[in-house]
């Protein structure tokens, strides 16, 4: 079933074989292109590019710290209709979970696509990462990936990773059609290959790579990353739980919101064409604002702002995956990330369900049983 | 606090329990004025968003109330009901709002008498409960 191989890395040069393996891929007939994020030619930054011209592949860097944004928004693009050819998509594991909800709601396919997942190593915010790679993309993803890899974790001076990554209990790639592993392996010398699936099975025995055994210290590796990260996890909600645990600390949470909806477009699972909050529905007439001011004295504006962030938690949070992208999209640093996910970790527990994790199971408010929930109902019903 | 008089806003649906709140009328049945009622074709149509507004307007207590279970004029728009209810059971009380302050119960069109004591009885409970954080500060 699951086959292991590895890919062999020369001159502990572990970008170029990656390139090169994405060649071969690339070469295969059935492929029409890969989806990775790649260097732009023009400026330092990293972002998802379709390459369908193998000499295009220079430049491929999925390993950059870089998350300009979740991919799956990209790749709900590419399969929303028949593209008419099969491309091999690289995502993180929060970018393939966020696709996976995104094709539950019928907003994408996985027909035409490969999956590929890498171990994951993180990422910084934006902002952080131009400091971080300045004039030399390449160079500064060797610098990161070797800290990372040898175990001295993804701060890098004053730079450290997203809370997201911090926080995200998948750095490893699930539910993909073959994974490409990074931790407990020796990364000088090969990288691991492994199929989840028979068509990652097929590819692989395609590509004719040398079958190796899983090495003994992965899962170890593995388990102690994913230890390190539940714990900044479990402490985040802590904090973020006792940071809003009532309506005035909520609204000091969110004092400087501008209402901007930045954390809404960014976010790959709001998956609504038109937002309710940018429709007329809210835009109030202007005589209800005095009417409003009047009932307290004063009224900030624009209003709506705690509504629209604890409605966008009725409307998404079962569907969270944890990527970030709202606090990176934040311009005024509110940690929307952190917010959605304390609140997130209780809906998605409350209808057993985790965002990402099957494409089998329903959203939750999607579906219904007949005979569920019935401690909600009645009028002596309190739960806490 | 004596004096304090909750306001309670309830989503009922045409086809029962707003028929039921008629009936009550027509009865002459009395019930607190601290209810007003929001008519709404079925509790499958009430989105989360609407109860979120009212509890931020400053509404004490919620109820939403329709038809029993396999009774639904719309099939199952009160199963859908019943999930957003748990949906917004778990999110609001993150915020110090009192689960007790939402409520959603069955009442068929012929339970006039139902309806009446219902009301009198969340009524009393919220009176108990106090006002709703929302009235008494500034929210953005
Ligand atoms: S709410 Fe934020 S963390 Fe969650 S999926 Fe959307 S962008 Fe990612
Ligand atoms: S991106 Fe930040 S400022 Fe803009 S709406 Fe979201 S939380 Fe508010
Ligand atoms: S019509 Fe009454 S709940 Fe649907």
């Amino acid at each position: 079933m699951a086959t292991t191989a590895k890919i062999g890395v020369k001159d502990q040069d572990f970008l170029a074989s990656l390139r090169d393996f994405f060649r071969s891929i690339l070469q295969l007939e059935d492929i029409s292109g890969v989806l990775a994020p790649k260097k732009l030619p023009m400026k330092n930054i990293v972002m998802p590019t379709l390459v369908t011209d193998p000499e295009n592949l220079e430049g491929i860097d999925p390993l950059a710290p870089c998350f300009p944004l979740n991919a799956a928004k990209v790749v709900s693009r590419l399969t929303r209709k028949p593209m008419g050819g099969k491309v091999a998509v690289v995502l993180r594991p929060c970018e393939t979970r966020a696709f996976i909800e995104l094709v539950k709601l019928k907003q994408g396919s996985m027909e035409e696509i490969v999956l590929v997942g890498l171990d994951c190593l993180g990422a910084y915010k934006n902002t952080d990462y131009f400091r971080f790679a300045k004039e030399n993309v390449t160079e500064s993803t060797y610098r990161f990936c070797k800290s990372v890899l040898s175990g001295n974790g993804g701060r890098i001076e004053d730079i450290d990773l997203s809370p997201a990554c911090k926080a995200c209990e998948f750095p490893i790639p699930d539910n993909t059609d073959f994974l490409i592993g990074l931790f407990g392996v020796d990364t000088n010398d090969h990288l691991l290959i492994q199929s989840k699936t028979t068509a990652g099975d097929d590819i692989i025995s395609r590509l004719d790579l040398p079958e190796m055994e899983e090495p003994p210290d992965r899962q170890e590796a593995v388990a102690s990353l994913i230890a390190e990260h539940t714990a900044f996890r479990d402490n985040m909600f802590a904090e973020t739980r006792e940071a809003v645990d009532s309506l005035e600390k909520m609204t000091t949470y969110l004092a400087n919101c501008v209402n901007c909806y930045n954390c809404r477009v960014a976010c790959p699972v709001c998956y609504c064409k038109e937002c309710v909050f940018v429709t007329d529905v809210f835009n109030h007439d202007p005589s209800q604002y005095l009417r409003w001011a009047d009932r307290k004295g004063s009224i900030k504006i624009p209003t709506d702002t705690v509504f629209y962030h604890i409605t966008r938690l009725a409307h998404m949070s079962t569907a969270c995956v944890g990527c970030g992208q709202c606090s990176n999209a934040c311009p005024n640093d509110i940690p929307v990330m952190e917010l959605i996910r304390t609140v997130a970790q209780h809906t998605q527990k409350a209808f057993d369900y985790e965002a990402g994790r099957s494409l089998e199971e329903d959203p939750p408010l999607s579906v219904f049983r007949e005979d569920e929930f019935d401690d909600v109902v009645g009028i002596s019903a309190v739960i806490a | 606090m004596e004096d304090f008089e909750p306001v309670i806003i309830a989503f009922v649906c045409n086809w029962c329990t707003y028929t039921a709140a008629d009936l009550a009328g027509t009865s002459r049945l009395i019930y607190p004025q601290n209810v007003r009622l929001i008519r709404v074709m079925c509790t499958g149509m009430v989105d989360p968003q609407y109860i979120i507004k009212a509890f931020l307007e400053g509404a004490d207590g919620i109820l939403v109330s329709g038809c029993h279970p396999g009774d639904c004029h719309y099939i199952n728009g009160n199963y859908k009901a019943r999930r957003r209810i748990k949906l917004l059971k778990e999110i609001l009380p993150q915020f110090g709002f009192e689960p007790e302050r939402l409520r959603l119960t069955w009442i068929g069109a012929s339970d006039g008498i139902i309806f009446a004591e219902i009301m009198r009885d969340l009524a009393a409970q919220m009176k108990a409960l106090g006002p709703n954080e929302a009235k008494l500060k500034m929210v953005i």
